[in-house]
């Protein structure tokens, strides 16, 4: 539930960690997570609710006798999904961005999956033991509230706005604070772009069906003209069809890669910035402190600077793991980039083969027909 | 006028066509009516001025010089066992191209036109394929500024057939040109049954625009839909084999200079006599009841009800098409853009320039959309359109044969009355008027009777053209989305084809990421 030991590990390879199957219940979204145990050649499977998630994530916050612990870039939980209901379609778009558009909640699964591996594989958060009981235990964590742990959403208070525009002591880190700034935002808004492309291709795909269908009620068998037009119709309505799915398959290619991984690069740029945050709310706390030192009374200088000393250490610490989180999180948002406009480009260039296959064998068909 | 034409004895019950001469349409009316009637069959007019033969030669071509002169004349030529019609007849199913100068012969053209047999209609059909005419509008220019402002358009012409005067030809012609030709048209051909294609509409907001000067794409756009709009009316004119040899089409493409169609304009003269007359239509049509006594009319008037409600949806169907992929393209520009300023802002080399191709990439897909947005546009959403308004012009032909028929009526009326009038002159006791109204009423029922026989003629006729032109205007339908369903395909194929292309090329990009 809470703590950590050094000497403990996880269970299970990190790597094998799947979410494999999803189930409804009115509300309640019930996620089968399956993962390999490292010892032996069984597998684990175990069904776990969102405030499940929830619950790890707040683990992992409020561990304790972590050094640090405030410098590292948490990976970010995809927010609660409402159950997909086309009223509600807005509403998900705007709580949940990308992972609302997804049919069958296949981009959703990959996220959270996603999350328990970056948990799995993170050299630090691996040894919580929330997560291994998270993984292997049968009983859900249930309705456990850990201790309130450190914040994880910055509030809108404009204090805190303040804060955030604290000028850095050190250079490496304000620098990182100013691109993350300005990459956080940008990745926003291509985001919500590309958002607004998927949904138009998904519009388009249903007016071609509605296109189709309206030449299906060409269709009548009065006469002989009547027949010859009726046939055109069909053709054109297959034809229609091959544009509708076309459409269909191009905006979820676009949805199951480059949208995922925007959105995910979106959400960590928030959670190195929600990172960067707490540092420099350290680093306020440390400078406040210094001045109410000097400004100190002799009989209390001494408890000051004890006090002093400990923020101070606090802070190092902080910053020495952060800066280790920051260059692992460059190398790795670049490697995960790269494999989503790889798998993008893929996925795109096969629809197009494929599509581009289909309509040649329809226009042969049709030049063959029609030659008369 | 007509009245001393009279044919020879051989032209079945021919009577001198119109002897109310308001306006020309009846003239040609009684003069194509005159001439369908064969020594061989009475029954069944032969429709010499058909719709089939790739060239009839109706003699309305000569109308506008001198109507009553050419008129008689025609009258006078025809005879249908004369000499002319062995030879003419031997030519059998020939492309069409009519053999005669340019410089308009009256004589062989008249009576090749009467020697036509229906079988002959029929061959000619088939041999469509050698019709020859391209059609091009292009070049459209501003001239004038402000609210006097106009396009004017190249009408380009290019023909082996010898009817043109030279093989290619163009002309300068302005949209009220175009209106003028199908009004001229329409009165000419629409009362006798020919679908005549509709010009394309008048656009008060968008010639506005383009008045006013305004440079910018909705603008540009219109004046290519309409350019695109006229290019696809004369096309449709001219495969009418009728109206191919009509001389205001040949006039409209061929001479240089044309009278200024005023007429058109929606508050001339001309144009309130439309409303008038539109209104009056529309009073004359929730009042006559026909009696349909052949099942076929009624089945295609229905079809084509049904055929209008279709086609409306389709449109609408597909104008929805288009503006989502407008919309697409809208959006993927921003998102291209957005993709570029990530890449600006990456420090990582190999990802921000992957970033960058990303945002190209986009950009010319963006293009694709927007081409592909234009193909379904013109093909579709134009040709759709077109169809709608055909449709209009169909169901007005068989409106014009309901008129026809309660024309008919009118004269059976009114000769019955005079019957009853002559039955009740009997009776009557003014012995020294009596003969003189006994002369009178007999000159008047001889005259009645042969309006009836007119107005029976004139029925038949238009029933029979009407379903040529149905027939016609049905193969055309099948044979023009045929040629739009491929023109389609083959935009389809390009765009994806481009579009590997495209993504062929970013995916080295995307691995060298490292």
């Amino acid at each position: 539930m809470e703590g950590s030991s050094a000497e403990s590990a996880l269970s299970v390879s990190a790597d094998s960690i799947r979410i494999t199957d999803l189930t409804q219940d009115g509300d309640v979204l019930t996620f089968a997570i399956t993962s390999q145990k490292l010892n032996s050649s069984a597998g684990v499977c175990v069904f776990r609710a969102y405030e499940d998630f929830e619950w790890l994530q707040q683990s992992l916050f409020s561990q304790e006798n972590v050094p640090g612990l405030q410098g590292i870039i948490f990976p970010p939980l995809p927010p609660k999904a409402l159950p997909l209901q086309s009223n509600m379609q807005t509403k998900a778009l705007k709580q949940l961005g990308f992972l609302a558009l997804g049919q069958d909640w296949q981009g959703y699964c990959k996220a959270l999956e996603f999350y328990l591996q970056q948990v799995a594989t993170h050299p630090t958060l691996c040894k919580c033991k929330a997560l291994d009981s998270f993984l292997i235990n049968s009983e859900s964590p249930g309705k456990q509230r850990g201790r309130k742990g450190i914040f994880n959403r910055l509030s809108q208070a404009v204090e805190e706005m303040r804060k955030e525009s604290h000028k850095d002591v050190d250079n490496f880190f304000q620098n990182e604070r100013n691109k993350n700034t300005n990459i956080a935002a940008l990745s926003k808004v291509a985001t919500e772009k590309l958002i607004d492309v998927v949904m138009t291709e998904q519009k388009l795909a249903l007016a071609c069906g509605h296109f189709s269908t309206s030449l299906h009620l060409c269709v009548n068998q009065d006469d002989a003209a009547a027949v010859a037009f009726s046939k055109v119709c069909l053709k054109l309505s297959d034809i229609i069809e091959a544009v509708k799915q076309n459409f269909e398959k191009v905006a979820s290619n676009n949805l199951t890669t480059l949208g995922l991984g925007l959105d995910l690069e979106s959400r960590y740029q928030e959670a190195e910035k929600e990172m960067l945050f707490r540092r420099t709310c350290k680093l306020i706390e440390l400078e406040t402190v210094k001045k109410s030192t000097e400004k100190a009374k002799a009989n209390k200088r001494e408890v000051m600077e004890e006090f002093q000393k400990a923020v101070e250490k606090e802070f190092s610490l902080i910053s020495s793991v952060a800066k280790e989180e920051i260059e692992r999180f460059h190398s790795s948002r670049v490697n995960v980039l790269k494999n989503v406009l790889i798998g993008w480009c893929e996925q795109q260039l096969n629809t197009a083969k494929e599509c581009a296959e289909l309509y040649s064998q329809h226009l042969e068909a049709c030049r063959n027909m029609y030659s008369e | 006028m007509a009245e001393d034409r009279e044919p020879p004895a051989l032209l079945d019950a021919s009577h001198a066509g119109s002897t109310d001469p308001e306006d020309g349409e009846d003239l040609f009316v009684s003069a194509v009516s005159k001439m369908e009637a064969s020594p061989t069959s009475p029954a069944e007019p032969i429709i010499i001025s058909s719709s089939n033969g790739p060239e009839p030669e109706p003699e309305e071509i000569f109308l506008d010089e001198d109507p009553d002169d050419l008129f008689a004349e025609a009258t006078e030529e025809v005879s249908l066992d004369s000499p002319e019609r062995q030879p003419i007849l031997s030519d059998g199913p020939s492309p069409a191209i009519t053999p005669v100068t340019p410089t308009v012969t009256l004589d062989p053209r008249v009576s090749e036109a009467f020697a036509r047999s229906p079988d002959q209609d029929e061959d000619e059909e088939e041999n469509r394929d050698a019709f020859d005419v391209q059609i091009s509008v292009s070049d459209p220019e501003k001239v004038g500024d402000g609210m006097n402002a106009y396009m004017v358009y190249k009408v380009s012409t290019k023909t082996s057939l010898s009817i043109f005067s030279r093989d290619q030809v163009s002309v300068k012609r302005r949209f009220s040109d175009f209106l003028g030709l199908h009004s001229k048209l329409a009165s000419k051909y629409m009362h006798i049954g020919y679908i005549v294609p509709p010009a394309p509409e008048k656009s008060i907001v968008g010639m506005t625009k383009v008045k006013v000067g305004k440079e910018d794409t909705s603008s540009a756009e219109f004046v290519e839909k309409r350019r695109s709009a006229l290019e696809r009316y004369l096309m449709r004119t001219v495969k009418h084999p009728v109206l191919l040899k009509d001389p205001d089409v040949l006039q409209f493409l061929e001479s240089s200079e044309l009278p200024r169609a005023v007429s058109t304009q929606a508050l001339s003269g001309a144009g309130i006599l439309r409303m008038v007359n539109k209104a009056a239509d529309a009073v004359n049509k929730m009042t006559i009841k026909m009696n349909e006594s052949d099942a076929w009319f009624e089945e295609k008037q229905q079809q084509f009800e049904n055929l209008d409600v279709q086609l409306r949806k389709l449109h609408a169907s597909v104008e929805s098409l288009v503006c989502h992929r407008k919309e697409l393209s809208v959006n993927t520009v921003s998102f291209a853009k957005s993709s570029a300023m990530l890449g600006n802002s990456e420090d990582h080399t190999a990802l921000s320039r992957a970033l960058s191709q990303l945002a190209e990439v986009e950009e010319k897909i963006d293009t694709l959309h927007q081409d592909q947005a234009c193909n379904d546009f013109f093909m579709f959403s134009e040709l759709l359109g077109d169809y709608v308004r055909l449709i209009t012009a169909v169901k007005g032909v068989f409106d014009q044969r309901m008129k026809t028929w309660g024309k008919w009526q009118e004269a059976e009326m009114m000769l019955q009355r005079k019957r009853e009038a002559e039955a009740k002159l009997q009776y009557a006791n003014k012995p020294d008027k009596l003969q003189q109204a006994k002369d009178e009423i007999k000159e008047e029922i001889e005259e009645w009777e042969g309006k009836v026989q007119q107005g029976e003629r004139d029925f038949e006729q238009i029933s029979k053209i009407i379903r040529r032109e149905v027939g016609r205007f049905e193969k055309d339908r099948v044979k023009d989305f045929k040629v739009v369903i491929v023109k389609y395909l083959e935009s389809l194929v390009h765009t994806q084809q481009q579009l590997i292309k495209y993504w062929e090329a970013f995916l080295p990009e995307a691995k060298a990421i490292a």
